[in-house]
């Protein structure tokens, strides 16, 4: 079992539900998120070329965050999904430091949080708040060790990329380019 | 040309627009944790070469500022932990992979030490008093045991003191997402900083005019060694990828450039240095003047460090 996440960003338009479904589900304080939407323009005008990307923790196989951990407060539990234990974190920010992707924030209570995949709903059999909220359904959320998954079809024909690959944590939330 | 802006309001605290989540609390720490390394290496070898009588400063004075240094370092990282009432948390579990983890297990083991050493001095800092009386008299066995066992402390001291200075650059080179400390040169450059500004402070601290002229030496080859790491690091860099390249800009022509030549290449290394081999060939050069830059090199080193380090980032 190895969850993971693919993202269209030819059919992503870029409006935040994502986002805002993610706080309100998980409760996250104003002024902080879990996920984020990156605008990336590449080129010169006229030839420029616009990517959109939902991006958030990439729930690595090689986490840093969970390696530098004095606590184990980082940990990956089933499913490959990279959580914090909010009781075993003392905040000090090693994690932060050690995210290539900048995916971690210091809640205003002190432990460091970060998204989860929604365990508590993926652990229920259902997808992730951002996931099922998706006005134009480009993400897709499963199992990749299912050759049949829906996710695996999708990675099997669609060409794809993932984030700051060399920075060599092997991130497991893949766009669909 | 690229550009990349987040269109959902994104604005973390510390963290956006870059990270600047470690601040002066990490920075004075991981410069007094080095400082008490140095100073309690060098005491601990003098003692191991049975050089007590020689180098008084280095084994009684210096020391002193051990454990105060670690436990100022020490209220300034629980300082800087948001969640502060589980550090208790760092001591329930060793996780060797986490450099933070066996660096707070070092502490755990140099403190008690570090307070034993001047414990094991403590009668020598006040010789007019009278310590037949009362209470006190009755931990004098304590004190003789100490004094007895000073080489034991000094023998778990060496290894202990190494592994503290190395590991104040390790905990920062161990972050690869940002590439101006993830390189192998920021362990052995901290520990050599660490021991330079631990010879400096022996230095300042010593009556003896042979004593300080051993210290300057000591310190002239650990501030020839640093350099060396320096255009070492800044070498291995420039030729290393885009993103360490960058990084290494910070430093030649960057944002970071003036503060790190003026206060740490010039003021901190390359002028003390010259004071030091001018002591050393004769001249008369207040011993004060260049341990007081190299300990400003060290702080400066480590601030500017920690400060740059979090501009740097993979771009994607």
């Amino acid at each position: 079992m190895r969850y993971a996440m693919a993202i269209d960003t030819k059919k992503c338009v870029g409006c935040s539900d994502c986002v805002v479904a993610c706080q309100t589900e998980n409760n996250v304080p104003e002024g902080f998120c879990r996920d984020w939407v990156t605008e990336s323009v590449s080129g010169t005008y006229p030839q420029v070329e616009i990517e959109l990307r939902s991006e958030r923790c990439n729930h690595c196989e090689d986490a840093p965050c969970v390696r530098c951990c004095p606590t184990g407060a980082s940990q990956i539990v089933d499913g490959g999904i990279v959580i914090v234990e909010h009781d075993e974190c003392i905040g000090c920010g090693a994690c932060i430091e050690s995210c290539p992707y900048d995916a971690r924030y210091v809640h205003p209570e002190g432990y460091v949080d970060k998204c989860t995949f929604c365990l508590h709903r993926v652990t229920e059999g259902l997808q992730p708040a951002c996931v099922s909220v998706c006005p134009t359904k480009c993400m897709y959320f499963g199992d990749i060790d299912d050759p049949n998954s829906e996710i695996s079809n999708m990675l099997k024909t669609r060409k794809q990329k993932t984030l700051a690959p060399e920075a060599g944590t092997n991130p497991h939330i893949f766009y669909l380019v | 040309m690229k550009e990349e802006i987040f269109i959902s309001g994104r604005n973390l605290p510390h963290i956006d627009p870059h990270l600047e989540l470690w601040h002066w609390p990490i920075s004075l720490y991981l410069f007094l944790g080095g400082l008490a390394a140095g100073i309690l290496f060098f005491a601990a070898l003098v003692v191991l070469f049975r050089k007590e009588d020689k180098y008084i400063g280095a084994v009684k004075y210096a020391t002193i500022i051990a454990p105060i240094a670690i436990g100022v370092g020490l209220l300034a990282l629980l300082y800087d932990l948001s969640h502060v009432w589980y550090a208790w948390r760092l001591y329930v579990t060793i996780r060797l992979e986490s450099p933070m983890s066996w660096g707070a297990w070092t502490l755990m083991v140099i403190m008690p030490i570090s307070i034993l050493w001047t414990l094991s001095y403590f009668k020598e800092y006040f010789p007019k008093w009278n310590w037949d009386f009362g209470l006190i008299s009755y931990f004098d066995w304590v004190i003789d045991f100490l004094i007895y066992h000073r080489r034991i402390l000094a023998w778990i001291l060496v290894p202990a003191t190494i592994l503290l200075g190395i590991y104040t650059g390790i905990l920062l080179s161990a972050f690869n997402a940002r590439p101006l400390w993830n390189n192998p040169i920021l362990g052995p450059l901290f520990l050599t900083s660490g021991l330079s500004t631990g010879a400096a402070a022996i230095i300042l601290l010593s009556k003896s005019h042979a004593e300080r002229r051993m210290f300057s030496m000591i310190d002239l080859v650990l501030i020839g060694t640093e350099l060396f790491l320096i255009t070492h690091m800044l070498m291995g860099m420039l030729a290393g990828s885009q993103v360490q390249h960058e990084a290494s800009l910070l430093l030649l022509g960057g944002e970071f450039t003036v503060s790190f030549w003026v206060f740490v290449i010039i003021l901190g290394l390359a002028f003390p240095a010259i004071l030091e081999i001018f002591e050393l060939v004769g001249f008369k050069v207040p011993a004060i003047i260049p341990a007081l830059l190299v300990l400003l090199g060290g702080v400066m080193l480590r601030f500017i460090m920690v400060e740059a380090g979090q501009l740097t980032r993979y771009l994607y």
